[in-house]
């Protein structure tokens, strides 16, 4: 940030605590930024002209008369066509060695979209892998995240994601990233040759925790000017979002505010939805996806984090590792796209909604034999074929690695029901079947 | 002389006023940020300084903005043009925004002010009325929308003369009123109330007395919800809460529906803009949207703003029902709009109750539940406020605080399941879980005699028990094997599962299976409940299964049928035909 003519400066700093510092000043605004002895900070609380404020990397080695300068304005972002292919940190100063972007200046975190003026999302994203595809079809303007354990590659197939769907932009917003994964995106980006449709704005590990409260704000400002401004399709990829709710904890651990569920804010609710209703299909043909990932601990669904989001974002993606085929698959039971009846059979080849629901019900015929047979009972002939399917069902469609387009995804599940099943057992509406079922089975 | 004060403090979207004369608590008051004005409450006052929620960003507000007064509570605006309006939580008109982004203090009129609306006197010069009286009606979409007295008018008045039957706008005196003082008022067609308080421009409020049919099977056979009657559906995410929602609002036989997207997502209502102007009412015939209001304060709009939009949504369905309509209000979700006061509650600094909710959130959800109800009006005439909101509880765990507040305040509990969900058993409504307290109600039971057939609620109750029993059974099968316990369980076991399939499970996307008409549930409860009495000799488990899942295939082909079709009669013929010859095996 550099500073500018006129800006107020104070020396006689009353009270610091981990996490913030009290100043008397005259005519601060909310929200505002400050450095606070070179470090940044922003305006919490205005008690007259005591002001209460938050510097982001902690206080430490701030002494009482170090300087506070007040920057007149809350964060901002220069947007313009020159954010393209370049990685910033969550201030958004450049950090590869780039020079600053220079641009309209606009707040972050600004306005949302009046929801009368939205359009209803019809656009779908091919991601070529079967479980998002066929069982979980992701729609323009919608948000979804990951449910995954830390262990999973989650931030690999979101960058698969990535690079498939056919966006006009990339905003990766990474919150406590290892730096490992940063290079990853990094190198894997360049490797692409997609640099000029990236822009990443990044908070490692390395970094103070609390800098990562920027960081959605900043991507999505970002993806606001390509979508609002320049009609463009923008997906916007924030990983991980625990990691942002931890930070949301220490401040209001620090602002004593009352924890709620979890050691979480009560207002974590609102302060997630803020960043996900983002997310939009505009009327000018540009668009907001979010594809993000929460990373659980030990599957555990009902956490606060996963809890909160689940009721905000339109489903989820679930990733667990499959013991049948020993691979990563996205599962069928607990993944979910609540747009997916907008696009699939319309957009999609007629028979996509009764193949998706027969193929999950079949393979939920064989999680039952499964269970079954763990109980020691006997298996039926038609448990023994369930569980044959599950496993080629898992490892052709489900597994993550998969990358065909949706027509080969139906066509390889009906090749699939030939082989195990009857027409009956199928049970697909009758002119599909007839149109569908492989001849030569 | 209005109260006017300066900022003096900030914390997130709290204020804190220094005041120069008096304020009232709920008092509204405007904040100037440069040339924008943003609206603000009174929630707490200590000395001369207010404590006031603003419903927009402070972001940039400086100690020493000035404020302004504005001398009364937060009023809903209530006439002629509200139906098919999109309101916010503010009761702003989102369609006549123009900006695509909604900006800090930007207003809309909540009414046409130009439209003229074709008006008929109801009352005359002599007449002696009432707070709620209706002087005359205007046609809106195609009710009869009546305009009285308004309810802030206390005491009796002398009306002196009515406006001639003729085209008017919102704002043209359509009475003159002369009170017991012999002091003039003049009456237009728009009035206003303050939202956090009920209308009780009634004579009384009896016990509800009759069901509101809502096409859904789960809720109107099993647990049916009265007219006038208040109910909750809370269930973990993906459970199919909205869906449910939705399908209440296209199908309930009700003259105005209110829909309030309390803190949801957008997308949901943007699905609400688009279809409901496409479908039509199934009771009528008219397009869905002239029939249906929506108030949206979506999880991104201002938080207090949220707060606000159930109580301007409850508002206006008073003011509705006090023309004698019958009206549904259905809220989407009332968990956040209890997190908008934990919100406030905690910047207030209040002491917090469980999981730092205010301790008064039970009261407030008794107190908020309890303005729903049937009314007798002063001219012998019915209205009605049914509300049914969803309750999102943490984790899906129903031991949380909103979950148990709303409990004790509604009287019908649906309960959506994660199982059933997981199981694609939609609507997820857990047969034995949910509940409704009306079946309870000698008036609904005879009701119910005479407008279903006489002994309907000890048939739903038979069919409750069955379901009972089937459940106690699959638990004796699981942990002993399909071959470990007597067929007679598979037997008890299916009859329950055909209930399930038939009664409890319904297809939300399908044109036909999605609505049923109590005629239609009458017949097929009566049906299934048939085939529950009689038994079955069957020779092993196996053909037991296969007896009852070709049954189960055939019933919802049933259901997918057009009432009294010949496919109908088809499949009808075909159920019958396989009953006779399971029981000819004998």
């Amino acid at each position: 940030m550099t500073t500018k003519a006129f800006q107020k400066i104070y020396t006689k700093i009353d009270n610091i605590n981990k996490a913030t510092v009290t100043v008397h000043a005259e005519g601060v605004g909310n929200d505002e930024l400050a450095t606070v002895g070179g470090k940044l900070a922003q305006v919490v609380r205005i008690a007259g002209n005591e002001i209460t404020l938050q510097v982001f990397q902690g206080t430490e080695g701030i002494a009482t008369d170090a300087e506070v300068v007040f920057h007149g304005e809350p964060p901002v972002l220069r947007v313009s066509d020159d954010l393209a292919g370049r990685f910033f940190d969550a201030y958004g100063n450049p950090l590869d060695g780039g020079a600053p972007v220079e641009g309209e200046e606009r707040e972050i975190g600004g306005p949302t979209v009046n929801p009368f003026k939205r359009i209803q999302p019809s656009e779908l994203i091919a991601t070529g892998i079967a479980g998002i595809d066929l069982n979980n079809t992701i729609v323009s303007g919608q948000k979804i995240p990951f449910f995954a354990d830390p262990d999973q590659p989650y931030n690999q197939v979101m960058a698969n994601v990535a690079l498939r769907a056919q966006a006009d932009k990339i905003i990766l917003g990474g919150m406590g990233m290892t730096n490992d994964d940063y290079l990853y995106f990094r190198n894997l980006f360049e490797n692409a040759g997609v640099l000029d449709r990236i822009v990443c704005f990044v908070n490692t590990t390395e970094n103070p925790p609390v800098e990562r409260l920027l960081v959605p704000d900043m991507a999505l400002t970002a993806a606001e000017y390509f979508a609002v401004d320049k009609g463009e399709k923008v997906l916007v990829l924030l990983t991980d979002m625990t990691l942002y709710a931890d930070a949301l904890a220490i401040v209001a651990n620090r602002m004593d505010q009352i924890p709620s569920k979890d050691s979480m804010p009560g207002s974590l609710y609102s302060d997630l939805a803020k960043i996900y209703e983002k997310a939009v299909q505009l009327p000018n043909g540009g668009s907001i996806t979010i594809i993000a990932v929460t990373t659980l601990s030990g599957g555990d669904i009902t956490h606060a984090v996963p809890d909160n989001t689940g009721y905000i974002t339109e489903g989820q993606l679930f990733l667990r590792k499959d013991s049948d085929t020993g691979k990563v698959i996205v599962d069928p039971f607990r993944s979910l796209s609540r747009l997916k009846q907008l696009v699939i059979g319309k957009k999609t080849r007629e028979d996509h909604p009764q193949v998706m629901n027969a193929a999950v019900r079949l393979y939920s015929d064989a999680a039952n034999a499964k269970t079954k047979l763990e109980n020691g009972f006997d298996l039926s002939e038609y448990d023994e074929r369930a569980l044959k399917f599950a496993k080629e069902y898992s490892e052709k469609l489900l597994a993550i690695d998969v990358n065909i387009q949706i027509t080969e995804m139906l066509d390889t599940a009906w090749k699939l029901f030939a082989k195990y099943f009857t027409k009956s057992e199928v049970a697909i509406k009758e002119a599909l079947t007839e149109k569908y079922w492989p001849k030569n089975a | 002389m209005k109260t006017k004060g300066k900022v003096v403090g900030i914390i997130s979207n709290i204020v804190i006023v220094k005041v120069d004369g008096p304020v009232a608590q709920n008092e509204i008051a405007t904040v100037a940020l440069g040339s924008v004005r943003m609206m603000a409450e009174v929630i707490k006052v200590i000395g001369d300084q207010a404590y006031v929620q603003v419903f927009d960003s402070t972001r940039g507000l400086r100690a020493g903005a000035e404020v302004e007064f504005e001398g009364h509570m937060l009023e809903a605006t209530l006439g002629p043009g509200i139906l098919s309006k999109n309101y916010d939580g503010l009761q702003n008109d989102l369609a006549a925004m123009d900006d695509l982004f909604i900006r800090r203090g930007v207003r809309t009129a909540p009414l046409d002010e130009e439209h003229l609306w074709d008006f008929k006197p109801l009352a005359k010069a002599g007449d002696r009325v009432e707070a709620g009286d209706w002087l005359g009606e205007v046609q809106e979409q195609w009710i009869a929308h009546k305009i009285m007295v308004p309810f802030v008018m206390e005491g009796t008045y002398t009306v002196r003369s009515v406006a001639e039957a003729g085209k008017y706008n919102i704002n043209h005196t359509i009475a003159v009123l002369e009170d017991a003082e012999g002091v003039s008022h003049n009456i237009t067609m728009v009035q206003k109330w303050p939202v956090k308080r009920p209308i009780k421009a009634y004579v009384s409020k009896p016990r509800p007395s009759r069901i509101l049919e809502t096409g859904v099977r789960p809720i109107d056979t099993f647990n049916p919800i009265a007219d006038g009657g208040t109910g909750f559906i809370p269930g973990p995410f993906g459970a199919g809460k909205t869906v449910l929602q939705h399908a209440i609002a296209k199908q309930a036989e009700a003259d105005v529906i209110i829909m309030i997207a309390c803190g949801e997502r957008a997308n949901e209502v943007v699905e609400i803009f688009a279809e409901f102007p496409c479908l039509d009412d199934p009771h009528t015939g008219h397009k869905l949207m002239e029939r249906t209001t929506i108030i949206c304060n979506t999880s991104n709009m201002p938080v207090a703003s949220r707060e606000a939009s159930v109580y301007t949504g409850m508002t206006i369905g008073e003011y509705y029902r006090a023309m004698g309509l019958k009206v549904l209000i259905l809220a989407d979700s009332t968990s956040r709009w209890a997190q908008a006061l934990r919100e406030m509650s905690n910047r207030l600094e209040e002491l917090p109750g469980q999981d730092a909710f205010p301790m008064d959130l039970s009261a407030i959800i008794s107190n908020f539940y309890a303005r729903a109800g049937l009314v007798h009006l002063r001219n012998g005439a019915t209205g009605s406020v049914t509300f049914l909101g969803t309750v999102s509880p943490a984790g899906g765990n129903l031991k949380e605080p909103v979950t148990e507040a709303t409990q004790k305040a509604a009287r019908c509990f649906y309960a959506l399941s994660q199982q059933r969900a997981d199981s694609k058993r939609y609507p997820a409504i857990d047969p034995l879980e949910s509940y409704s307290k009306y079946l309870e109600y000698p008036e609904i039971v005879s009701y119910l005699d005479e407008h279903i057939e006489p002994g309907w609620a000890a048939l739903v109750n038979k069919g409750k028990t069955i379901v009972q029993r089937g459940k106690e059974a699959s638990e004796q099968i699981d942990i002993l094997g399909d071959d470990g316990v007597p067929v007679e369980y598979h037997d008890r076991f299916w009859k329950s599962e055909l209930i399930d399939f038939v009664i409890l499970q319904q297809d939300a996307f399908d044109a036909i299976d999605a609505n049923t008409p109590l005629e239609r549930q009458k017949y097929m409860f009566n049906l299934v409940l048939d085939i529950c009495d009689r038994s079955f000799a069957f020779a092993d488990f196996q053909h037991c299964t296969e007896f009852y899942k070709s049954l189960i295939n055939l019933f919802k082909q049933l259901n997918y049928s057009e009432w009294k079709s010949d496919q109908f009669a088809e499949y009808r013929k075909r159920i019958d035909e396989q009953v006779a010859k399971q029981e000819s095996n004998q």
